[in-house]
């Protein structure tokens, strides 16, 4: 413990003397990264020790606050959180030297660094806190830090009204979240995690239960109370859009679980209707998100909108896991809860790993719209290949990590839908189309993203014109790839890390069933091998069979229309259309065309455009009327002092009044 | 046996579905046509034990009449109308067959939770009439042309035919009797007022008829 | 016994390209042609596997990996589908998902190396399967559901030689399985094969560019993929006959892929194709009839 505890000393260290050396850019850079480097290598011992089932550690620093104790303790879950937290933020920090440099002059690196840092030990401290307090505060240290991260290019109008969006909305999730703790510490007389558990009755643990679930879930991004996700993201740097979107949201999810695992502690099994309400929730979350990704062209909102597919695909494995619970299935319990938390890490991983790939393509050509990129795997072979592995990892298609993870959640449903009873069966097979249309939608969006970007001809000057990054961004790149296929290669090893991380939910009885998904594991790890070492082999013998034969290089085929320009080619927004068309009734994609109405060929264009409906149909008509009913209040702001001297005397006469 | 009367009753469920997808006219008159001739045989099945010349003779009549004579009418008063398809319904046909599938999960819902005297081994009567009755229903709602609505309540009317095969089982005849005439005259009137409707106004679209108000 | 598998294996890997030759011929029977021999695409196979190849100046890697990684995931879905009331040669709890999921892989990799050309028709044809496939892919595995259901096993190996044959529920299932099998194998009502028209192509259109040992391969996965997805509806609707060597079933279960076969001619000589904006209709039917399935299973 005393190591993490050094960890977050060295993280917060290292960013004040970042912001100390704010003057000299480059040194800065250095200083702040060196932090999360030098934390997560520090923090991987204990971190490893304690999932591969190691004594649960803990300590408790002095700290002067009513209600307060500054006690933290790291098992298995925070564990499983921090790992990822803290790789993919050294892996971040290493890339944002590099990505930074070109903001040198025109923003505060030093003070960039400083959030950068603080957001990372607020994230860690998040998942060891054990006191209500202590959480919370940790939480909005995060909620802070991550604000100025967002607005960092804050002479850019739209990222001042991105941050502030995000400032917002966490903030109503926190509202959400003190009546929750406040509960607990009633019921249990004291705000410190340990007396949590199970210390509620069953009315109230199910309004905490929806407490939570909108608290955590606005950080996570579950729709509808994603609406800061999507503009957040494309706003902040690339390494902290990576940083942010893939373990930050998580903490969300680790507070979701955190809470999940006081309120299962109770006896009895929980009610069917949590499970339910996180399949709903989850199953929205999936498929509008990938739809909505679908729709954007540009690349960083595209990956944003993935980000709440993903959350929806946890939080499935989440309501696999409480159905599981209900109906008494501990194998089906222990696959769904396995199945989310590894998607947790999973996801940090290829989510990390593709913003840093768009961060590289938006450092080479300085667009995000994807429609104006093309050719670029020529021109940056490494994030090419990097991304590609990304999009087949996030597509959750094997041999790759994202398939794992889904496979669990799958397994977890099939095994209820085969075996349980119809209550069962019902809700399971509805995780099992949702994950599938997910799936399939995935692999269209994917195609989208790697395809247009990466492949073809570039169809502008910046596209072609782009270079590779540096090693120091990519190599944080090959990294995170290289995790990703560990990740879906060696699946079984990580089976009985994720069995302790899993029990405080499903309870000891669901280590047993979850180490029979081993050699199913294997089995798809193996198989996975096997393509993998199949099309190596393939293409060893087909390059082969070509030697010394007559290889032409041509152009492609035109279909005899002898002059065609890379602007001929089809676009993201074209490549989506039939799918966005399909599903208009939910995307409400705008359409602004002007289509020729002669007979010879004129000019023409057409413009696309999805903003997001619960933004507009939701929000915007909600917050326009609290404006409006609040405006009436603002004839007390007269700005005269002498008005406010007679508010406070008012005041402080009422209240006499009152308490005489 | 049993075999048999679950595939009559899925090809009944399919039918349903087959009614909600399809936007051809013709093509739902000749599946509600179907739809008679397999509850007749349903009904023949279901009474196999207690068969009597009564049971055949009302069995043949509801097949005849529902499979033969009111196809027959609504073909030749769609014929004269010229009614070919259902153009843009108020609900797509996506998205009924999506409403299909959730339909038949309430209807098989409903026939677990209703305490009904079913024959032995049927449980799935039940929620396949509950089902026809629902899409009969839909259909009358959900669509546009006159034709199409007649369509849906002779499926209604088979669904509550087979509600009733289901549970009752023995039916006076008078009663039954009384049924087929009623839906006869319902379907030979609606004929006659799309005629009409049509003659008058050139087309069945019964959304339009609120125009008629004063 | 223990052979069995290999031996299936062994077959479908021989016997996967006549599929598209008795295909052919039915379609030719019912056109009054004569038609293309039997064994027509083997000589194509052999013919292309001699030759050089052109690669469009555009197209990197990718589009060399696109047949390569095609082959090797539908192998492997080869090697997890059952056969004549055998086990698969690999089968575990669970491999429906990964069969499911290979044919995915085998799909993302075609169509990134369509895009790797940087050709309009190739992106439509793209842009086209992955439509038609995000549809299908909740009726195939709702159809697997129910079948695992009815079967009571998560294996393929366990579902397929299925326990009663000819009930209900499987015959819807596999009426959603015939439904993905024509979409997924680019077949009329879904695609046309023979059209020569770059504009009305979905899966032709994205192999338009490749050539020589690149097309074998791809034509040799194409096969393959019509036999994995056909095994799956013969293993649902053929019954196996208990008590007799293995043998015997494995001649049912290859009559029955002949069978389906002359089916798919019969259907693509008699029916039409349904215009582009209609497939999603023929996806939503299958999806409902899985539905029903799984409903009736569910019972």
């Amino acid at each position: 413990m005393t190591i993490l505890m050094l960890a977050l000393l060295l993280l917060l260290l290292s960013g004040v003397a970042a912001f100390l050396l704010r003057s000299r850019p480059t040194a800065a850079s250095v200083a702040g990264a060196a932090g999360p480097v030098a934390a997560a290598m520090l923090a991987l011992v204990p971190a490893l020790t304690v999932l591969r089932g190691g004594e649960v550690l803990s300590t408790e620093l002095p700290w002067a606050m009513p209600f307060g104790r500054f006690c933290v303790q790291l098992d298995a879950l925070s564990a499983l959180f921090i790992l990822p937290i803290l790789g993919l933020s050294a892996l971040g920090a290493v890339y944002g030297i590099e990505y930074l440099r070109p903001y040198i002059g025109k923003y505060s690196i030093g003070s960039s660094w400083l959030c950068y840092n603080l957001l990372v030990a607020s994230m860690v401290l998040v998942c060891l806190a054990r006191n209500a307090l202590l959480f919370l505060l940790a939480w909005e240290l995060m909620a802070f830090s991550s604000f100025f991260l967002v607005a960092f290019e804050n002479r850019r109008k739209e990222v001042r009204n991105a941050a502030w969006t995000y400032l917002v909305a966490t903030h109503i999730g926190t509202a959400f979240l003190l009546p929750m703790f406040l509960s607990f510490g009633q019921a249990a007389g004291s705000l410190d995690f340990a007396q949590f558990a199970g210390c509620l009755g069953p009315a109230q643990a199910g309004v905490c239960f929806v407490l939570a679930v909108i608290g955590f879930g606005t950080k996570a991004g579950i729709m509808p109370l994603h609406v800061w996700l999507p503009e957040a993201h494309p706003a902040a740097p690339s390494h902290v859009s990576a940083v942010m979107s893939g373990v930050m949201l998580k903490t969300g999810i680790y507070g979701l679980v955190r809470v999940l695992s006081f309120l299962v502690a109770t006896p009895g099994a929980p009610p069917a209707w949590w499970g339910w309400l996180l399949l709903i929730v989850g199953a929205v979350s999936g498929i509008l998100g990938v739809l909505f990704a679908l729709a954007q062209h540009d690349l960083k909102r595209l990956l944003a909108y993935h980000s709440v597919e993903n959350i929806g695909i946890i939080i499935l494995g989440l309501g696999v896991g409480l159905i599981g619970l209900s109906a008494g299935a501990p194998v089906v319990a222990a696959l769904g809860f396995a199945g989310g938390l590894l998607h947790v890490v999973n996801h940090a991983v290829f989510k990390g790993l593709l913003f840093l790939g768009a961060g590289s393509v938006l450092h080479a050509v300085h667009t995000r719209e994807i429609d104006h990129l093309g050719g670029l795997l020529r021109r940056m072979p490494l994030t090419g290949l990097t991304f590609l592995t990304g999009a087949v990892a996030i597509s959750g298609l094997p041999p790759l990590n994202g398939f794992i993870s889904e496979f669990l959640i799958y397994a977890g449903a099939f095994q209820g839908t085969v075996n349980g009873a119809a209550p069962v069966a019902a809700p399971l097979v509805l995780v099992i189309l949702a994950l599938a249309l997910i799936g399939g939608l995935a692999v269209a969006c994917f195609t989208k993203a790697f395809g247009i970007v990466f492949l073809g001809e570039p169809r502008g000057a910046a596209a072609a014109a782009a270079h590779e990054s540096g090693r120091l961004m990519t190599v944080p790149m090959l990294l995170l790839a290289g995790a990703c296929l560990a990740g879906g290669l060696l699946a079984p090893f990580l089976l009985p890390a994720l069995a302790t991380a899993v029990a405080p939910l499903a309870g000891a009885a669901a280590i047993a069933p979850l180490q029979t998904a081993g050699p199913l594991l294997v089995w798809v790890s193996g198989i996975s091998a096997g393509v993998l070492l199949a099309a190596l082999l393939f293409a060893a013998w087909k390059r082969w069979l070509l030697t010394g034969r007559d290889v032409r290089r041509a152009v492609t085929w035109d279909c005899g229309y002898a002059a065609p320009s890379p602007r001929m080619q089809y676009t993201a927004s074209s490549f989506a259309q039939p799918l966005t068309d399909f599903f208009e009734v939910l995307l409400r994609t705008r359409k602004h065309m002007r289509l020729p109405d002669v007979h010879f060929p004129t000019a023409a264009n057409i413009e696309t455009e999805t903003p997001d409906v619960s933004r507009e149909s939701l929000y915007a008509p909600l917050f326009n009327a609290t404006g409006r009913v609040l405006s009436r209040v603002r004839v007390m702001q007269s700005g005269c002092i002498q008005v406010y001297v007679l508010y406070l005397v008012l005041t402080l006469l009422v209240l006499l009044i009152w308490k005489l | 046996m049993e075999n048999l009367v679950e595939a009559i009753l899925v090809g009944l469920l399919i039918s349903d579905m087959t009614v909600l997808a399809s936007s051809r006219v013709a093509g739902c008159i000749r599946v509600t046509a179907m739809q008679g001739l397999l509850l007749g045989v349903l009904t023949l099945l279901l009474q196999a034990e207690a068969m009597s010349l009564r049971v055949v003779l009302m069995a043949g009549i509801g097949m005849l009449l529902k499979g033969g004579v009111f196809p027959y009418l609504l073909a030749r008063a769609g014929k004269e109308a010229g009614v070919q398809r259902e153009v843009e319904p108020f609900v797509g046909y996506i998205g009924s067959v999506l409403l299909a599938v959730a339909m038949l999960v309430v209807a098989v819902w409903l026939g677990t939770r209703l305490p009904l005297q079913v024959h032995a081994g049927q449980t799935l009567v039940v929620p396949a009439a509950f089902m026809t009755m629902f899409t009969g229903l839909f259909l009358i709602v959900a669509r546009r042309k006159a034709l199409t609505q007649v369509v849906g309540f002779l499926v209604f009317e088979n669904g509550i035919y087979a509600f009733g095969v289901a549970t009752v089982g023995e039916v006076p005849a008078l009663v039954e009797l009384g049924v087929l005439l009623d839906a006869f005259v319902a379907v030979f009137v609606m004929g006659i007022a799309i005629y009409h409707i049509n003659r008058e106004f050139d087309h069945i679209d019964t959304d339009q008829l609120s125009s008629l108000k004063g | 016994m223990t052979s069995a598998p290999l031996v299936h294996l062994f077959l479908g890997l021989l016997l996967a390209p006549l599929l598209l030759g008795v295909i052919n011929r039915t379609k030719a029977f019912f056109a009054g042609r004569r038609g293309p021999p039997v064994l027509q695409l083997y000589w194509d196979l052999a013919k292309l596997l001699r030759k050089g190849a052109v690669y469009s100046q555009t197209t990197t890697w990718v589009f060399q990996a696109g047949p390569v990684v095609g082959l090797a995931a539908v192998l492997a879905a080869l090697a997890l589908i059952p056969f004549g009331g055998a086990a698969a040669p690999l089968h575990f709890n669970g491999d429906l998902l990964l069969l499911a999921y290979v044919l995915g892989l085998m799909r993302f990799f075609t169509v990134v190396a369509a895009l790797d050309t940087g050709s309009s028709f190739e992106g439509m044809g793209a842009s086209r399967e992955v439509q038609f496939a995000a549809l299908a892919e909740p009726a195939l595995l709702l159809a697997l559901a129910a079948a695992a259901r009815k079967a009571g096993s998560l294996s393929l190996s366990g579902i397929l030689p299925a326990a009663v044959p000819l009930s209900p529920e499987l015959a819807l299932a596999a009426g959603a399985l015939v439904i993905v099998f024509l979409c997924e194998n680019s077949r009329v009502p879904f695609d046309d094969p023979n059209t020569h028209l770059e504009l009305t192509m979905i899966h032709e259109v994205m192999v338009l560019d490749h050539s020589g040992p690149d097309l074998a391969l791809i034509l040799y996965s194409a096969a393959l993929k019509l036999w994995v997805l056909g095994a799956l509806i013969v293993g649902m609707l053929v019954p196996t006959v208990a008590g007799v060597p293995w043998v015997a079933n494995t001649v049912i279960g290859l009559a029955g892929m002949l069978l389906l076969a002359v089916v798919v001619g019969v259907v693509e000589s008699v029916t039409a194709r349904v215009r582009l904006v209609r497939v999603p209709h023929l996806l939503a039917a299958a999806g409902a009839l899985a539905a029903l399935a799984f409903v009736l299973v569910l019972r």
